[in-house]
């Protein structure tokens, strides 16, 4: 995939249908480190230990319509092909959390990408979900948190298109240029 | 700058609205967004919908998502719900698609047959 907020977006995916209430998604930048890491944390149902094993298999999936499944093994390899590394905690009942560290001089490495669009198609997904997202880089800080939003908003729903719309410029305001491809 | 303030004022103009509106269209659109429809470009074809309804401000259609049918290499895929009729399959929708499925289909109720799924050859 050409973005990483296209990898986030599949991955959280995974959180929806494992029937997460919360999602924390984080995305840190560390220049003097040569670091990008993304990290995403969800209290869905989690995995039994023989899942988690397989899961980076692209020929293991929990879906009955194919016999693929390549959202986790994608990350992985991207992980592996910018010199970083890919780890997955799972705890059945509890959640899981995956965690992909690239080189951020990797040539391999795509760029952040559109994280406003996928926020919004995260909260159209499931707009019962609540959304943490937190984006640093070099000592900047952005943090979005959907429960905030939703204290504000009281009895209007969060994908409500206008609501939508405002989120989507929010994120882009705050993360400058770094979301262009 | 976008704050919380406006925010706030969009709850406002949003209540309002509500309280107008006598009752939904109950009209839905799903989009694919698996891995294949990620991949493929479900994101932007999500993006353009809103736009377009946003644009023209409708207000009373779900857009939302759905799995993977098991068709990976026909996505980015949409289906069209209309209550009362049988639901419609659009499938390799790009967004400039995706804006004349919102405009032809959704507003103006005539559904663009040669780009569902039985038409596709």
């Amino acid at each position: 995939m050409k973005e990483l907020a296209l990898y986030i977006l599949d991955l959280s995916q995974n959180s929806i249908r494992a029937g997460a209430k919360n999602i924390y998604i984080e995305i840190n930048i560390d220049t003097s480190k040569d670091m990008l890491k993304v990290s995403i944390e969800d209290d869905g149902c989690g995995m039994s230990e023989e899942l988690l094993k397989k899961v980076t298999d692209p020929f293991i999936t929990t879906r009955k319509e194919r016999k693929v499944g390549l959202g986790i093994p994608l990350f992985k390899e991207l992980a592996q092909l910018c010199e970083g590394n890919f780890e997955i905690f799972s705890v059945e009942g509890k959640g899981t959390k995956i965690i992909g560290i690239f080189k951020l001089s990797s040539i391999d490495l795509v760029p952040i990408g559109d994280m406003a669009s996928t926020i919004v198609s995260l909260i159209l997904s499931a707009p019962d979900l609540d959304i943490v997202y937190k984006y640093s880089k070099d000592g900047y800080e952005f943090l979005l948190d959907t429960k905030e939003l939703r204290k504000v908003l009281k009895e209007v729903s969060l994908n409500d298109i206008k609501v939508l719309n405002w989120i989507r410029e929010y994120v882009e305001e705050n993360m400058k240029g770094d979301m262009e491809v | 700058m976008k704050s919380i303030e406006e925010l706030e004022r969009i709850r406002k103009e949003t209540l309002e609205k509500i309280n107008l509106r006598k009752d939904r269209s109950g009209i839905r659109i799903a989009v694919g967004m698996a891995t294949c429809g990620i991949a493929a470009g479900a994101r932007p074809v999500m993006m353009a919908i809103l736009d377009e309804l946003s644009k023209r401000n409708v207000t009373d259609v779900i857009v939302t998502e759905t799995g993977c049918i098991g068709m990976c290499k026909l996505e980015p895929i949409v289906d069209v719900y209309v209550p009362g009729q049988e639901k419609v399959t659009y499938v390799k929708v790009d967004e400039k698609k995706a804006r004349q499925i919102v405009v032809e289909h959704v507003i103006n109720g005539h559904p663009i047959r040669e780009w569902t799924i039985e038409n596709y050859e």
